[in-house]
């Protein structure tokens, strides 16, 4: 059998070698049939081993020096087909946002109108001057005395050389302009030219002006995004389309070690998509601090449900809003009380039920979300705990190299399964964000049950970490994290591969658009 | 250098000025290099003739490669669409289309222009939650320029 014994690995020469048998034994009807069905059993081990996980998104990392090599290739290409110098076709592509095509095809039928837009002079007559004209006074100076070198583009506005620097300079490095920067002139649409800046400025200038168009070059793209990590200067190309990030959740891993989205910058959001994120820190930061305290220090007016808290004073309440008064123990109206005003026993009357319940939904809803960011919160927390035990892991590795005849390599172990638990505390996290919009469903019954798997091995993994070693017993907890471990990571990939599957086929149901 | 640019600047702008100043511009104050007030009077044959107002310019040390800060002061600030009652000006050139080569006269001469060709005398719509919000420097505001004709 050819196919089956083939190993994964040499797949492309092997299908030649499949398609030769085919070929040679064509006369034999078994034989061919056999091919057929060993070929199709072929491909299926391709793309099980090609297929990559519903939760993951194809990139790649962009360093620095590519990024650069990236605007230098693009612009000799175009400088090729326009006839055009090199610095020239960068401008003109900055002009279009790296568009190469959009830009050859206006440039063939309005050429003149994109070199204007684009600040380029092709001719050599125009370059700036460098020495000041007969009468020449600066116009921003004021100075009038004709020594000195001064500046001006083809528009003829011409500036005193100390000037001209002054206001490239605090263009480029207070404004952070690099884009178009105009001639100085009121009203004058000239571009100063890249040409024209590096002469004019200071070698530090150029080196800031250099890196803003790096940045700019990858804000115009929309497949490119720098990696948020501090120092980091890497980007990551990305070639999903942006409205995709509604059903797909694109983290991706930079060089560098720092996972996140490539949507939204963030921080790896797995599996909870961009917007629903968007949505929740909002409701975080409107919410959460204060929300604990109003629970359990005020109550709601009945009536206009303003949120009062009691500092004082009698039973009788006023909302000073809505002027309503009612009965703070019972929270029924006022004016049902007679004068019974320092105790309340109107517990069962039916209008100060109401008014109960009314105030207990209302409480239920928030509730209902502190329930979600409790959980959200203490991943959170726990995670920077398990960052902390991190550094606690690196000492009982240590320990145990000394304690026990494990090697190093043995005992590395340890710090993987810190690092998956992390990874698994991220994603439990934002589980809970993911569930605080879902709808109720049969679906919801399914993800909480994959949620609440992964909550259980990833809590009895932790504590499995935190235990103290016993000498004798190394060898046994070596192995009961290894399993672990690798229980662990399959309940992530339960989680991540189902919600991810749910996203793209439209499965789950939020009770919230995020869609913008 | 001896003085630096804005002082260098400004001295030969004031010498202008005290020569030759353009119509209906007089200088009331203008003793150092940081804040200066000019007095402007409405220009015959318009809306504001015979009314006297005050401009404060503030110029900062990057002048002229920053914009003053330009605003009305006094107790008679113009009463026009542009022009909010704290003397707030929304004039494009004073913000982002400032370009150095703008001089206080050429302010001046804006300004002026814009006075003469309004047509009815009135606030801004936005005037009042403006005033009750906006910060003490107009080059905080972002402004947005609805109207290009004034």
């Amino acid at each position: 059998m050819s196919a089956g014994t083939i190993s994964e690995d040499e797949f492309e020469g092997s299908s030649d070698y499949d398609e030769n048998d085919f070929e040679d034994d064509d006369e034999d009807e078994s034989d061919t049939e056999f091919g057929q069905t060993g070929d199709m059993g072929f491909q299926d081990m391709i793309t099980e081993k090609q297929r990559k996980k519903a939760y993951e998104v194809d990139f790649s990392v962009l360093p620095l020096a590519d990024i650069m090599a990236a605007q230098t290739s693009a612009a000799s290409h175009v400088s090729g087909i326009l006839g055009v110098s090199l610095q020239q076709a960068t401008a003109l592509l900055r002009s279009f946002k790296w568009n190469k095509e959009r830009l050859v095809e206006r440039y063939m039928d309005h050429s003149q109108e994109i070199l204007n837009q684009a600040g380029i002079v092709l001719d050599d007559v125009h370059t700036p001057v460098l020495k000041r004209p007969r009468g020449f006074v600066c116009m921003i100076c004021f100075d009038d005395s004709s020594a000195g070198p001064a500046l001006g583009l083809r528009c003829g506005h011409v500036f005193c050389q100390p000037c001209y620097e002054q206001y490239l300079t605090q263009k480029i490095v207070e404004e952070g302009e690099c884009r178009r920067i105009l001639c100085p002139e009121s009203g004058c649409n000239t571009i100063v030219d890249e040409e024209t800046i590096k002469k004019a400025v200071q070698p530090t200038v150029i080196a800031k002006y250099q890196q803003l168009q790096d940045r700019a070059y990858v804000a115009d793209l929309d497949n490119l995004r720098w990696c948020p990590a501090p120092n980091c200067e890497n980007a990551i190309d990305c070639r999903l389309p942006h409205s995709s990030f509604k059903t797909v959740v694109p983290t991706v891993l930079c060089a560098c070690g720092y996972k996140f989205c490539f949507g939204c910058g963030l921080g790896d959001h797995q599996p909870a998509a961009c917007g629903l994120v968007k949505m929740w820190q909002k409701k975080c930061a409107d919410d959460s601090e204060t929300a604990n305290w109003i629970s359990a220090h005020t109550k709601e007016c009945g009536k206009c449900l303003s949120t009062i808290e009691k500092n004082g004073g009698c039973n009788h309440m006023t909302c000073r809003k809505c002027k309503y008064e009612f009965c703070w123990v019972c929270m029924g109206p006022w004016s049902e009380h007679g004068t019974s005003w320092y105790n309340c026993n109107r517990f069962e009357e039916t209008s100060s039920t109401d008014a109960r319940d009314q105030q207990a939904k209302s409480r239920a809803s928030l509730e209902r979300y502190l329930h979600y960011y409790n959980r959200f919160a203490n991943h959170e927390h726990s995670a920077k705990l398990d960052r902390d035990l991190y550094t606690k892991t690196e000492k009982k590795m240590e320990e145990m190299q000394r304690t026990s005849d494990l090697s190093w390599i043995e005992v590395q172990f340890l710090k993987k399964a810190v690092d998956v638990l992390t990874s698994c505390r991220m994603t439990l996290r934002w589980t809970y964000a993911f569930a605080f919009y879902l709808a109720r469903n049969n679906m919801t019954d399914l993800f909480e049950d994959n949620q609440r798997d992964l909550e259980v091995a990833v809590e009895a993994l932790s504590e499995l970490l935190e235990k103290p070693i016993e000498r004798e017993k190394i060898a046994e907890l070596r192995q009961q994290v290894l399993d672990k471990t690798v229980y662990v990571g399959s309940r992530r990939e339960v989680v991540l591969e189902d919600t991810a599957k749910g996203l793209a086929e439209g499965r789950w149901e939020f009770f919230v658009d995020f869609s913008k | 250098m001896a003085k630096p640019m804005f002082a260098r600047r400004l001295s030969k702008e004031l010498k202008d000025l005290a020569m030759n100043p353009p119509a209906g511009v007089d200088i009331i104050d203008a003793n150092d290099f940081k804040v200066w007030k000019l007095g402007l009077a409405g220009a015959p044959g318009t809306l504001y003739e015979g009314e006297k107002f005050q401009l404060e310019f503030n110029f900062g040390p990057n002048y002229p490669l920053e914009s003053p800060q330009v605003l009305f002061v006094g107790d008679n600030v113009p009463i026009h669409p542009h022009i909010y009652s704290n003397g707030h000006i929304c004039l494009d050139v004073l913000y982002n289309h400032w370009s150095p080569v703008q001089t206080v006269a050429s302010i001046c001469l804006s300004l002026q222009s814009m006075l003469s060709s309004c047509t009815s005398k009135e606030r801004p719509p936005d005037n009042a939650n403006y005033i009750k919000t906006a910060r003490a420097n107009p080059k905080h505001t972002a402004w947005a320029f609805h109207d290009d004709t004034v």
